[in-house]
C-alpha cells in the first residue's frame, strides 16, 4: 500500500494550482476477523480496505473528502484526480475559514513493524481446538493496519504494523464471566495455550455463589482494565482544549475553578512505546511525551493546530478530535500483591461497562460493573457480586477518595474496530478508592 | 455497478454465493460560532463477497471491484469457510438467504442535490448566529449530514435487489454559560432529527425558529433549579422515548444477543427464549412494532441484507412479548419468530441482527390529559446521557431539559434531570400513553454493536408517555 500511496502522491501534488495546498492521508487494513460464540465459529471473514483522505485549502477556504481505493494504481490515480476536481469545485463555494491550518509540515518518517501472523485459513485450526469445552465468546482480529500522510509542502509519513488480538469472555454455566485479551505481533501457540489456562483459572473463583450488595458508598478497588475505561472518557469532552474553551469539558472545573484531582493521579500522552503513529492526519508530529495532569493538577491539554490558531496558544499537534492517542497514567506505590489486604472490606472491580457522563460539567460518570467483580472481606475474596450501577464524579473518586495507585501500569490494547482496527492502547495501573458510589 | 454480472467471474465450489455492493457518499457540514468547522464528503464503495461452504458462511469485503478482484475475494472466502466449517455454530443452508427480487427508493419531497454547498453553508451560518440569543451563549453549532446510499445484492440462488436511500440528519446546539454554570440544548438530542428525507429538512424559516428556541432554553437552564431527587411520576417526550425504546426494548429483543453472540461486547439480555409468548414486558398500554415500511423514518427498507422481505410486525402487544428482533440465521438457530433485520453497516461488515424502525404505537391520551393527571412529577426532553447494563436491565438516562409537574400543571424549569430504573418493572409502570397528536418520529445514525464493530442507522417513533413512581434526580 505504501507504493500505491507514493504513486498517488507523485501524480496528484503536481496537479495543484498555485494558490492551493493539499494534505493527503491514507488509512486502511488487511484483516481477518473470526467471531466466536461458545468456542464455535459464528462468523469469519476478511476485509481489505483502504481510504484516501484529502484536505484542500485554496485561498482562505477549506474542503475535505475521502475516497475508497481499489489497489489498482491507474484506477486509483484516476479516482484521486476526480476527487481533487470535485473538491476544487466545491471549495470556492464555501465561506472563508478564519482558523484554517495549511498543511506545511516538512517532517518525514517511516515505521514498519512486521510480525509473524498465521495465514487466514490457518487461524481457525490454531485458535479453536485449545478452547476445548470452555464457553468462550469473542473476536479474533489479525493482519496489517497502515497509515500514511503527505502534503504539498513535502511532509511524508508512513506507518504499518502487523498485529493480532483475541478479545474474549470466558463464561460459567451460572453466567459469570471473566474478560481476557491475548494480543501481540508474533503468534505463539504455546503462549496462547498458557493464556487460556490462566484465564480458565481466573474463572474458577466466579463459580462461588454471588452476593447481592445494596446501593451505597463502598471502599473499592478498580483494576487496570476498569481504569482504562475511565481514562477513555477523557477523550470525550475531557482533555481537549477546544472542549474546555467551548464549555463542553468535564475538566472545565480544573481550568476555571482551579479544582485539583488527587496528588496520586498523573496522566500523560506518551508515544515512546512506538505502537501508535505520532503523526496526525495533518502530518504533524506530536511531542514524544506531554504531561497533561501532574499530581492532580491540570498541566496541559491536547491542542491541535486549529485550536491553537483560534485561541492564540501553542499547539501540541493533537489530532482533529483532540483525543488521547497514547495515554499513560503513572503507577503508584501500592504493591499488586497487597491490593486485597489494603482494600480490607469492600468491592473489587476488574472491569467497567458502558460509561457515560451523567453530568459532564460536574465530572460525574455513570456505568456498570462487569465481569470479575468481587465482594472482599478482611482482605479475602468472599464472592462475586451481582452487577451494580455506579454514578460518581471524577472529582470524588479521582480526587479526595483516591487513596492509592498500584505499582504496575498495564497495557490495555484498544480492540475497537468501528472505523477499522484501532492502534492505540491505554497504559494504566489499578486504583484504590476510599469511597465509590454504587447506585442501583 | 451490477453485481449480477460479477457473479459469473466467481469459480469456487461453494453451495451459495452472494455479492452485496454498497456505495455511500456522506456529506457533513458543521458551522461553529458562525464559522465553517467542517465541510467534508466521504465516498466509500466496495463489495461484500459471501460464500456458503459445508454449512459455514465466510466473507471477503473488498473495494477492488473488477472481475479478477471479486474472483480472488471469493476464493479466499471459500478457503476460510472451508477451514471454519468443522467448528461452525450451526450448519446453515441457503434457506437463510431467501430469493429476493425488488427495489426500494427512499422518499423525499425535494432532492438534496438541489442544495449547493454554498447555500447549505449559508443556512448553517444563519442558524449558528440565530442560536446566539444572548451574550451568555458561548458556543453554537449547526450541522447537516446527508447520506446517499446505493445497495445492490445478487446471489447464486437468484436474488436481485436494488435499494437506494437519501438520509438527512441535522442538529443545532447552544452552550450557555454564566460563571461556573454551563448548560446545553440541542434540537431533540444528539442528531435525533434523522430521517429518510430531502431538502425539505432545511426549510429556513423552520430551522431559524427552532434555533431561537434552543438558544433561549439553554439560557433559561442557567437559572433553573436543580432537578429534585425524589421518586415520582415521569413524563417523557418522544425524543427521549426514542432512547428509552432503543436501549431497554430494542437491544434486549435482539435474538443474536439472546443467543449469546454479543456476550463479549454489547452483552446478553434479560430476555430468554422461553419468554416469547409469556413475558409481560410492559403494561397493557405497550405496543411495540418493528416497522421498516414507515415513510421518511430513518431505517426503512424493502429487504434486509440477507434478502428477507421487510414487513411490519408486532413484537410486543398489550405488553406481552411475542416476537424477537432476529433475521433468518437467528430464527433457524433459535426456532423463534423474528423479523427482516439482518443488516450490516456497510460492504465491509457481515450482517447481524439490528433494530431498524422500532416504534411504540400511540394510545388514546392527549398531552393535556397526561400532564393534568400528574400530581407531582417531572417532564423530561432531549437525551444527553445514556447507560445500561449488559443484560439490558439497570439503566440510567439523563435529559437536557426538564419541567416540574405540580398538581397537574407544568411549573418550574429544572436542570440536569436524570432517572434510573430496571427495564421490566419500568415498562410495567407505563400509566398513560399519548394519542397520535403526540406521536413523533426520530432516528440516530449511531447504534453500535457487533464484533467487528458496526455503527448503524435506526429509527424510533413514539408518543408522549407517563411512567409512575420512578427514581428521579439531578446533577453533581
Amino acid at each position: 500500500m505504501k507504493q500505491l500511496f507514493d504513486v498517488i502522491c507523485k501524480a496528484i501534488f503536481p496537479d495543484l494550482e498555485a494558490d492551493e495546498h493539499l494534505g493527503l492521508s491514507l488509512g486502511g487494513e488487511a484483516s481477518t476477523y473470526v467471531r466466536i460464540n461458545g468456542a464455535t465459529i459464528r462468523q469469519a471473514g476478511n476485509v481489505d480496505e483502504c481510504d484516501l483522505g484529502f484536505n484542500l485549502i485554496k485561498e482562505k477556504k477549506r474542503a475535505t473528502g475521502s475516497i475508497s481505493l481499489s489497489g489498482d494504481e491507474s484506477a486509483d490515480v484516476k479516482r484521486a484526480r476526480t476527487e481533487l476536481l470535485r473538491l476544487r469545485k466545491e471549495v470556492t463555494q464555501l465561506p472563508d475559514d478564519p482558523y484554517l491550518v495549511i498543511p506545511n509540515s516538512k517532517e518525514t518518517s517511516n515505521s514498519v513493524q512486521s510480525g509473524d501472523l498465521p495465514e487466514p485459513e490457518d487461524i481457525v485450526a490454531g485458535l479453536l481446538p485449545p478452547m476445548g469445552e470452555i464457553d468462550l465468546t469473542g473476536i479474533w482480529a489479525s493482519g496489517m493496519v497502515f497509515r500514511g500522510s503527505a502534503n504539498s509542502a513535502g511532509g511524508y509519513h508512513w506507518f504499518a504494523s502487523d498485529s493480532f488480538s483475541l478479545d474474549c469472555s470466558l463464561i460459567t454455566a451460572e453466567e459469570r464471566m471473566v474478560k481476557a485479551t491475548f494480543a501481540g505481533t508474533e503468534w505463539d501457540p504455546k503462549a496462547y495455550e498458557a493464556f487460556l489456562k490462566d484465564s480458565v483459572a481466573k474463572l474458577e473463583v466466579m463459580k462461588l455463589p454471588p452476593k447481592k450488595i445494596a446501593p451505597g458508598n463502598y471502599r473499592t478497588f478498580i483494576a487496570s482494565a476498569g481504569v482504562a475505561d475511565v481514562l477513555g472518557m477523557f477523550s470525550w469532552g475531557g482533555i481537549s482544549e477546544a472542549s474546555i474553551r467551548q464549555g463542553e469539558s468535564a475538566l472545565g472545573k480544573m481550568r476555571n475553578e482551579s479544582i485539583h484531582l488527587s496528588k496520586h493521579f498523573t496522566l500523560s500522552e506518551d508515544f515512546s512505546a512506538g505502537t501508535t503513529p505520532r503523526f496526525n492526519s495533518n502530518g504533524e508530529v506530536a511531542p514524544l511525551e506531554t504531561v497533561l495532569i501532574e499530581s492532580g493538577e491540570l498541566k496541559g491539554t491536547l491542542v491541535n493546530t486549529r485550536t491553537a490558531k483560534e485561541y492564540g496558544i501553542e499547539t501540541n499537534y493533537a489530532d482533529d478530535e483532540e483525543g488521547l492517542r497514547a495515554p499513560v497514567m503513572s503507577s503508584g506505590e501500592l504493591a499488586e500483591a497487597n491490593v486485597l489486604k489494603q482494600l480490607g472490606t469492600g468491592v473489587y472491580l476488574s472491569n467497567l461497562h458502558y460509561l457515560n457522563w451523567s453530568d459532564r460539567m460536574g465530572g460525574r460518570i455513570t456505568g456498570m460493573t462487569r465481569y470479575a467483580c468481587f465482594w472482599v472481606e478482611d482482605g479475602e475474596i468472599v464472592a462475586p457480586i451481582e452487577n451494580m450501577r455506579f454514578d460518581d464524579s471524577i472529582y470524588n473518586f479521582l480526587g479526595e477518595n483516591l487513596e492509592a495507585v498500584t505499582d504496575k501500569a498495564l497495557i490495555n490494547p484498544d480492540v475497537g474496530t468501528y472505523e477499522g482496527r484501532n492502534l492505540s492502547s491505554i497504559v494504566c495501573p489499578g486504583i484504590l478508592l476510599k469511597s465509590f458510589a454504587l447506585t442501583l | 455497478m451490477n453485481p449480477n454480472h460479477l457473479l459469473n467471474s466467481i469459480d469456487v465450489a461453494a453451495d451459495w454465493v452472494g455479492l452485496r455492493y454498497v456505495k455511500e457518499d456522506t456529506t457533513f457540514r458543521l458551522v461553529r460560532d458562525g464559522n465553517p468547522e467542517a465541510n467534508t464528503r466521504e465516498s466509500k464503495q466496495g463489495i461484500m463477497v459471501e460464500v456458503l461452504v459445508d454449512g459455514q458462511f465466510a466473507y471477503y469485503g473488498t473495494s477492488r471491484l473488477d472481475e479478477s478482484g471479486i474472483a480472488e475475494a471469493a476464493r479466499k472466502a471459500y478457503q476460510l469457510a472451508k477451514a471454519a466449517a468443522a467448528y461452525n455454530i450451526h450448519p446453515f443452508s441457503d434457506n437463510v438467504r431467501p430469493v429476493a427480487k425488488g427495489s426500494y427508493r427512499s422518499s423525499f419531497e425535494a432532492a438534496t442535490s438541489a442544495l449547493s454547498p454554498g447555500v447549505l453553508s449559508e443556512l448553517l451560518v444563519k442558524a449558528s448566529n440565530e442560536l446566539k440569543v444572548s451574550d451568555k451563549i458561548v458556543t453554537t453549532n449547526a450541522l447537516a449530514r446527508i447520506v446517499e446510499t446505493e445497495s445492490k445484492f445478487a446471489s447464486s440462488n437468484g436474488s436481485d435487489v436494488d435499494q437506494q436511500y437519501v438520509m438527512v440528519s441535522a442538529d443545532y446546539t447552544a452552550v450557555a454559560q454564566d460563571g461556573t454554570v454551563t448548560q446545553k440544548r440541542s434540537d431533540g438530542g444528539m442528531m435525533a432529527k434523522s430521517f429518510q428525507a430531502g431538502l425539505e429538512v432545511f426549510d429556513e424559516a423552520d430551522v431559524l425558529r427552532r434555533c431561537r428556541i434552543i438558544g433561549e432554553e439553554a439560557v433559561e437552564l442557567l437559572t433553573a433549579e436543580e432537578c429534585p431527587t425524589e421518586t415520582m411520576d415521569l413524563v417523557l417526550a418522544p425524543d427521549q422515548m426514542m432512547l428509552q425504546i432503543h436501549e431497554s426494548v430494542g437491544h434486549a429483543l435482539e435474538l443474536d444477543r439472546i443467543l449469546g453472540d454479543e456476550r463479549n461486547y454489547a452483552g446478553w439480555s434479560f430476555v430468554r427464549p422461553g419468554d416469547f409468548g409469556s413475558l409481560q414486558y410492559g403494561s397493557k398500554l405497550m405496543n411495540i412494532t418493528f416497522d421498516p415500511t414507515v415513510r421518511n423514518e430513518f431505517a426503512s427498507y424493502a429487504f434486509d441484507d440477507g434478502g428477507l422481505k421487510a414487513e411490519k410486525e408486532f413484537l410486543i402487544k398489550e405488553g406481552l412479548l411475542l416476537r424477537g428482533l432476529g433475521g433468518m440465521e437467528s430464527q433457524v438457530r433459535s426456532g423463534l419468530k423474528g423479523v427482516a433485520n439482518f443488516r450490516s453497516s456497510s460492504w465491509n461488515r457481515a450482517p447481524i441482527d439490528r433494530m431498524a424502525n422500532l416504534n411504540l404505537e400511540p394510545g388514546n391520551s392527549s398531552r393535556d390529559e397526561i400532564i393534568s393527571s400528574v400530581e407531582r412529577g417531572v417532564f423530561m426532553t432531549s437525551n444527553r446521557s445514556w447507560s445500561i447494563d449488559d443484560y439490558r436491565n439497570k439503566f440510567q438516562f439523563g435529559c437536557e431539559y426538564g419541567k416540574l409537574i405540580e398538581n397537574g400543571k407544568l411549573t418550574k424549569t429544572v436542570k440536569n434531570p436524570n432517572y434510573r430504573a430496571i427495564s421490566n418493572p419500568f415498562w410495567n409502570s407505563l400509566k398513560m400513553i399519548g394519542d397520535p397528536s403526540t406521536f413523533e418520529v426520530y432516528g440516530t445514525p449511531y447504534c453500535g454493536k457487533g464484533e467487528p464493530n458496526q455503527a448503524i442507522r435506526v429509527g424510533h417513533a413514539s408518543p408522549l408517555c407517563l411512567f409512575g413512581d420512578i427514581e428521579i434526580f439531578g446533577g453533581a
